[in-house]
């Protein structure tokens, strides 16, 4: 009976893990396929497409040591932590008052930033476009990243709003009998309490940046800004006949956000699985 | 270019009208309140968000709005008005129809397909197994791939002659690379990279929610003499419908704007056969110039997202605690 039983676990343990073999190869082979062809030249691919490279081309060398790739995750990188600097300072300003001040028309503020949790940015970017050229703010990082840092501030204030209002008052009592102003409380003792919303927050809006496309790809026609996504679409057009040497491109921009991936993927699971639940 | 100007106008308007709303200077006076010049604090705290907001979101929905009207290449100011026209030749042109009914094509795809499987999968990685942590890890990876990345790593898989895809080809005796290529089965192969990108995200909601649920409950259900089935069916599943709602309208918001992806994999080709609502958009907006006609097309959508939105509110998102959205209610 308990034979049995055990056998029965064994072959559903089997096949659970032969799922999850299958799904998780319909991930891994396209990646692998992309690294192991970064090494190959043309011919191989096309007579090798997922064997061991033989000989190995150095097309990622050839990449890294050109600096478009170098400016290119440079500009992502200012860009990403400029939008989230100014995203999560600017929403967490908002979040503490909508989280502990009573104030006549808070209500309607806190549905108004809601209300821009359904804005899909690509509503926004034609009249944005025309907006930022008037204020001359085309091929100009700030272009993006105010923008950025605006479409974030819904979920951003939601989330820090929730965390805020965990805070009991005795804190902010306590703080105000030993002489902290509201301002006092917000920055030395609120936002250090803070912590892991705020690290939350940040991975969201990191990320979020990180693969904007749509916003850059109009903002900048000046190359030396391009940011990875739109450099990696460029590289595409401009290399289109070299598939070796474009999946060299393509992979060494992903690995940048799977390290990221790797070292904040508990702050990006909390965030979102957070944010849903509201 | 008189734009940051009348923004700017309203912003002040708004701050305005919020009741105790003395300048920054007043925020030290002490004794009238019991919190010392909060008025000023208010204003201090919420000017930046606000100001952000108001010019950088809600200002280019407005001027949108009002681009729409008015037949316009985008320099200077609009001045030829011409009325709802914009609207009549949105609706009388067939690959802006092509692209609501695309658009309602991805919709119901990833309602039955990507959504159910996911689900599935995170019911998967529920149970007791080795190595589930690595699955998870592996599952969700793709997420942060951008969509351009994605997008472009997948035309290289499915390029003629040395992409993966041809390895597939020859295995299948068929033309993989072709799905992208031809206008019957284009929108699919969209999907399917779509797909590839996104189950990650709500197998990981599922995934949180489930865990969420005391295991007592479905165990209590199998003592009783239910199935395995019987409890995942009439236990498990309405408890996890808050997250399946939320995540049906998150799948329709990001429909609703696709573009990214398909920019990049089909430039919305061939023949419009995978065009969406924002590649249009973008088409005649930064392409030919024709701002007050792709203003049209971006107020559609967002008209789209927040009737869609309010509806799902009103109708379907009530009964979770009166919808995350709008939830203002008291600490839980």
């Amino acid at each position: 009976m308990t034979a049995t039983a055990s056998r029965a676990q064994r072959t559903r343990s089997v096949v659970l893990h032969l799922v999850c073999i299958a799904v998780g190869a319909l991930i891994v082979v396209p990646v692998w396929f992309g690294v192991l062809g970064g090494f190959k030249d043309n011919g191989q691919l096309s007579t090798n497409p997922l064997g061991w490279p033989d000989p190995w081309v150095p097309n990622y060398l050839d990449i890294l040591g050109n600096g478009v790739f170098w400016r290119q995750l440079g500009n992502s990188l200012l860009i990403a932590v400029s939008s989230t600097v100014i995203v999560v300072g600017a929403a967490a300003m908002a979040a503490f008052v909508f989280a502990r001040y009573a104030f006549r028309g808070r209500e309607f503020l806190v549905t108004l930033f809601a209300i821009g949790l359904m804005f899909p940015f690509a509503v926004a970017i034609l009249p944005l476009f025309v907006l930022l050229r008037g204020m001359n703010l085309l091929d100009n990082p700030l272009g993006v990243i105010l923008p950025q840092a605006a479409f974030g501030l819904p979920i951003t204030i939601i989330i820090l709003r929730q965390f805020f209002r965990t805070i009991p008052a005795e804190v902010e009592e306590a703080a105000v009998l030993d002489g902290c102003g509201s301002f006092g409380f917000f920055w030395r003792v609120l936002l250090p309490m803070a912590r892991p919303a705020l690290a939350t927050v940040s991975v969201l809006a990191i990320v979020t940046s990180w693969n904007n496309f749509m916003l850059p790809l109009v903002v900048f026609s000046d190359q030396s800004w391009w940011t990875l996504p739109v450099g990696v679409q460029a590289f595409q057009g401009q290399y289109a006949d070299d598939t070796a040497r474009v999946l060299a491109y393509v992979v060494l921009s992903m690995l940048p956000a799977l390290g990221f991936y790797a070292v904040a993927e508990r702050q990006l699971i909390g965030g979102l699985t957070g944010s849903v639940k509201g | 270019m008189t734009r940051p100007s009348t923004v700017s106008d309203t912003r002040r308007g708004d701050t305005a009208t919020d009741p105790p709303a003395p300048g920054p200077g007043t925020a030290r006076q002490r004794g009238r309140q019991p919190r010392p010049g909060r008025g000023g604090v208010l204003a201090v705290f919420l000017a930046p968000a606000l100001a952000l907001f108001l010019l950088l979101v809600l200002a280019p929905i407005v001027v949108a709005g009002y681009a729409s009207l008015y037949k316009w290449n985008g320099f200077g100011l609009p001045e030829n008005f011409i009325g709802l026209d914009n609207y009549t030749r949105a609706f009388g042109d067939p690959t802006f129809r092509g692209d609501l009914q695309r658009g309602l094509v991805l919709v119901v795809l990833s309602l039955v397909v990507q959504l159910p499987a996911a689900l599935a999968l995170a019911m998967l990685l529920n149970q007791p197994l080795r190595g589930r942590a690595v699955y998870r890890l592996i599952f969700f990876a793709p997420y942060v791939l951008s969509e351009v990345t994605t997008a472009v790593l997948f035309t290289l898989v499915f390029s003629p002659n040395r992409g993966l895809g041809e390895g597939v080809s020859r295995w299948l005796g068929a033309d993989a690379g072709a799905v992208f290529a031809d206008p019957d089965t284009v929108l699919f192969a969209v999907f399917l990279v779509v797909s590839w990108k996104y189950f990650g995200l709500y197998m990981m909601l599922f995934l949180a929610a489930r865990q969420g649920i005391p295991k007592e409950l479905s165990e209590a259900a199998v003592t009783d003499g239910a199935t395995a089935w019987q409890a995942f069916r009439h236990v498990t599943l309405p408890l996890l419908g808050p997250t399946i709602r939320i995540s049906v309208f998150l799948s329709v918001i990001g429909t609703i704007q696709l573009f990214d992806m398909v920019w990049v994999l089909t430039g919305g080709g061939p023949i419009h056969s995978s065009e969406t609502l924002a590649v249009t958009m973008y088409q005649y907006g930064f392409r030919r110039f024709e701002v007050g006609y792709a203003s049209a097309i971006s107020i559609v959508m967002f008209l789209l997202s927040l009737v869609f939105a309010l509806l799902y509110q009103r109708i379907v998102l009530r009964r979770d605690t009166a919808g995350a959205i709008t939830n203002q209610g008291g600490q839980r």
